[in-house]
This record gives C-alpha cells, sequence and structure tokens, in this order.
C-alpha cells in the first residue's frame, strides 16, 4: 500500500480543495447511479453531470497542487490523501439515498456551485477564472435539469411527493455548511481568490425559493446542527467512498491505463 | 521531419488544411476546426503547436482529439508538434462554424441556436406547456419534445419527433 501524502494546509490550497473536493465527491455518489437510475435517460443524465464534475475537479485540484508548491498532481491528490485532507461539504459524502434525495442534493449544490462559479470568474487567478468560465456554464445547466425534476416529483404522485418531502427533511441541515465562513475563505476572499461563501447564502436562498415555489414546497427551517465535512471533519460515509476510490492507486502505485 | 524548403507559413497552412480533415471522436460528421476547438497554430520551428480549447470541462473525447491531431499532423510530415489546452476565453458553441452546423444537421443532430448567457435565470416549463419545438431533422415537423437534457454525450439532448416516430438529438448552446 502506498503512504499518503501530507498536505500543506495553506488557505488558497484549503479553498480551492473545497470546491474541487465537493465536485469531485458528489461526481463519485453520482456515478452509483450508473446502471441504477429509475429510466435510462436519467442514468445518462446523473453520469454525465458526474463527468462534468469530475472534469470541473480534475482542474481545481491540479491548480491547488500547483498552488501548494509540494509537486503533487491531481491523481495524488485525489488518491493518496487521507480523510482529514479532504475539504468536500458533507452533503455531497452523504449516500445516494432515491432517485428524489440524490436530485434534491444536486440542485441544492448545483445552485451553489453555479453563484460561486459565477464569482470566481473574475478571480485574481488567472487559472481559477478560466476554469469558472467553463464551469459556470454546465453547472447552469445541471441547476436546470434538478431544478425540473424537484418541481416534477413534487408536483407529480402522492409518492413522488411523499418522497421530495422525505429527502428535504432528512438533507436540509446538511446545507447551512455550504456558508460557513472561516479564515480559509476570509483569506481567499482578501486575496481576491474567490467569493466568501456566507455571502452566497442569500442569492442562493433566492434561486431555492424560486424552485420551491414553482413546485409548491415551503422552505424548511434551519437547524442548530452543524456538519464539518469543508473542515476535514466528516461523515462516518466518506472513509467508505474513499476506501473504494483510492483502492487501485493505494494498491498499484502509479497504475495508469 | 520537416523538410528545409517548407517555409514558416506555409507550414502553419499545411497544419491547418490537416487539422480540417481530423473528425471529431464523438460526432465524426464534423471536424474539429468546424467544431471551433482548435484556437491557434503556432510555429516555434522546431515544434508546431497546437492549440485546443475544451469543449467541456470533463469532455471524455479531449485527450483522443489531441492523439488524433498529433498523429495527423505527423502523418502529414509536418511534426514534430504539440498540443497545448487553453481554457480562457471558454469554448462556447456559438464557435462551431456554420458549415459544421449544417453538417451536424444533415448528420441527424439539431444544431445549437445562440448560446446562453450563464446569468440568466433558469426557467420552467410545466409538462403541459407548449414549449419552443425543435424542428425534426428528418422530416421537419416541429411536432416534437424533448425526452431528456442529457443524451450520448454531455453535449447533447435526447428529443423525438411524434411526426416521424424518430429519436434525434439536439446539440445544446452553452
Amino acid at each position: 500500500m502506498t503512504a499518503s501524502i501530507q498536505l500543506e494546509r495553506k488557505p488558497e490550497v484549503q479553498y480551492l480543495l473545497r470546491i474541487g473536493d465537493t465536485a469531485l465527491i458528489l461526481a463519485q455518489r453520482l456515478g452509483e447511479w450508473c446502471g441504477h437510475a429509475p429510466v435510462l435517460e436519467e442514468d445518462i443524465a446523473l453520469t454525465n453531470v458526474a463527468l462534468d464534475l469530475v472534469g470541473q475537479s480534475r482542474a481545481l485540484l491540479t491548480h491547488a497542487g500547483v498552488l501548494e508548491g509540494a509537486g503533487h498532481d491531481e491523481d495524488q491528490l485525489a488518491f493518496l490523501r487521507d480523510e482529514r485532507d479532504y475539504f468536500n461539504a458533507t452533503i455531497a459524502e452523504l449516500p445516494r439515498g432515491d432517485f428524489a434525495f440524490t436530485i434534491l442534493r444536486n440542485l441544492i449544490v448545483a445552485t451553489w456551485a453555479k453563484l460561486l462559479w459565477e464569482r470566481l470568474q473574475s478571480s485574481s487567478d488567472a487559472e481559477v477564472s478560466a476554469i469558472a468560465g467553463k464551469a459556470v456554464k454546465e453547472a447552469r445547466y445541471h441547476q436546470q435539469h434538478a431544478a425540473d425534476w424537484v418541481v416534477r416529483l413534487a408536483d407529480g404522485t402522492a409518492e413522488s411527493r411523499r418522497r421530495i418531502d422525505v429527502a428535504l427533511a432528512e438533507i436540509w441541515r446538511f446545507t447551512a455548511e455550504l456558508f460557513d465562513s472561516d479564515a480559509v475563505d476570509t483569506a481567499a476572499h482578501a486575496a481576491g481568490l474567490g467569493p466568501r461563501f456566507a455571502d452566497l447564502r442569500e442569492p442562493w436562498l433566492a434561486e431555492m425559493s424560486a424552485v420551491f415555489d414553482e413546485a409548491g414546497l415551503g422552505l424548511p427551517k434551519d437547524s442548530a446542527f452543524r456538519s464539518t465535512g469543508t473542515r476535514g471533519v466528516h461523515s462516518e460515509h466518506l472513509g467508505f467512498i474513499l476506501a473504494e476510490m483510492q483502492h487501485l492507486q493505494r494498491a498499484y502505485p502509479g497504475g495508469a491505463w | 521531419m520537416v523538410s528545409a524548403d517548407v517555409a514558416s507559413g506555409s507550414r502553419v497552412d499545411a497544419a491547418w488544411r490537416v487539422l480540417a480533415t481530423v473528425l471529431d471522436p464523438e460526432v465524426p460528421a464534423v471536424s474539429v476546426c468546424e467544431l471551433g476547438i482548435v484556437r491557434d497554430v503556432i510555429d516555434h520551428n522546431d515544434v508546431l503547436e497546437i492549440v485546443l480549447t475544451p469543449t467541456y470541462s470533463g469532455c471524455p473525447a479531449t485527450e483522443v482529439i489531441e492523439h488524433d491531431i498529433l498523429q495527423a499532423i505527423d502523418a502529414a510530415g509536418l511534426g514534430p508538434a504539440r498540443a497545448t489546452l487553453r481554457r480562457a476565453p471558454a469554448w462556447t458553441t456559438d464557435w462551431i462554424s456554420a458549415e459544421g452546423k449544417r453538417k451536424l444537421l444533415a448528420y441527424g443532430i439539431v444544431p445549437p441556436g445562440p448560446a446562453l448567457d450563464a446569468a440568466v435565470p433558469i426557467r420552467f416549463f410545466p409538462r403541459s406547456a407548449k414549449t419552443v419545438a425543435l424542428a425534426c431533422p428528418r422530416c421537419g415537423s416541429h411536432d416534437t419534445e424533448r425526452l431528456a437534457a442529457f443524451g450520448s454525450t454531455a453535449c447533447k439532448a435526447t428529443w423525438r419527433c411524434r411526426a416521424c416516430r424518430e429519436p434525434f438529438e439536439h446539440f445544446k448552446p452553452i
């Protein structure tokens, strides 16, 4: 087995990994739907979204490696970091659940990501700005796809409505973490690298409300619960994802095809 | 190898002519030039640089395209060459040439309309509402409907025609 790499926790590196890891781990979860989605078209749609997310995360991890300056490339960062050095938001690592849960999570994350990419287009870092210019267009399609489905499920049968209600009650408490600000994003904001996550909350709520109004869903109450994945402290689910995702590179170091 | 009598300008021109014959591996009806992903060809004397802009962040064809391009340049005796990636400005379907769009349609893929501004908020189409329907690339009927937002590749959506009963794809504006 290959030993883990040690990450130097520079704020700018951690900032990019919060975004890149969220994309990577959500992509891994969406990939689980391959061969299992309710209909073939949605099987393909979920894996297509996953593919975009993998591409975005590859670009961000590569650049995070450059900023870290320790010679780590995208593969080393993806496959040789320990759980505590992963900074994805916890919401991305939650088990895939049913189709309602998956599609609602996609809406929550895609809306957050679209607003984030919009702002990252004017990053002081030219590479981040270039990555954002492409990713914002993809995130918009992801958001549209998920929003259409949330409306359709909420406004569908009693069973589809029940499932979206259950999903919403389960997932909402994990949304607060997406807008937690600390020294990492405050430093990124001061350096012009990107926005503070707290500043995304208001526009995110406005766009979520628009979808929920259309769907006839109410915004749930906020809870005091705080997940902490963006600080490297994860739910019990991430370890299992990493075990599966990292197995080949750990067992066969440098393996490629 | 570059023959000594090939001047720099003509090497670049020759490279463009070769690139115009390299087809996209996933939509083999159009060339990589017609798709607008070849942004520049630069002669550095020792090496020819082909500048590419990827279509989607995760497009799995990007590496195949790079390989195909370098192989074609090499086969034409214009090498050595290398491919470099230029992310900004981001690729848009507006860069697909008019000829490329015509070929897409003939291939059975409805070409993209003008690219959407990412800042435009998302819209909802109630299933009952009449939405703007694409013309079927086979029979021309507007009695069509979208089946799914994605298709055989991330860049396309899946549609069907109710008149001729055939499925078809739409290259999404992005």
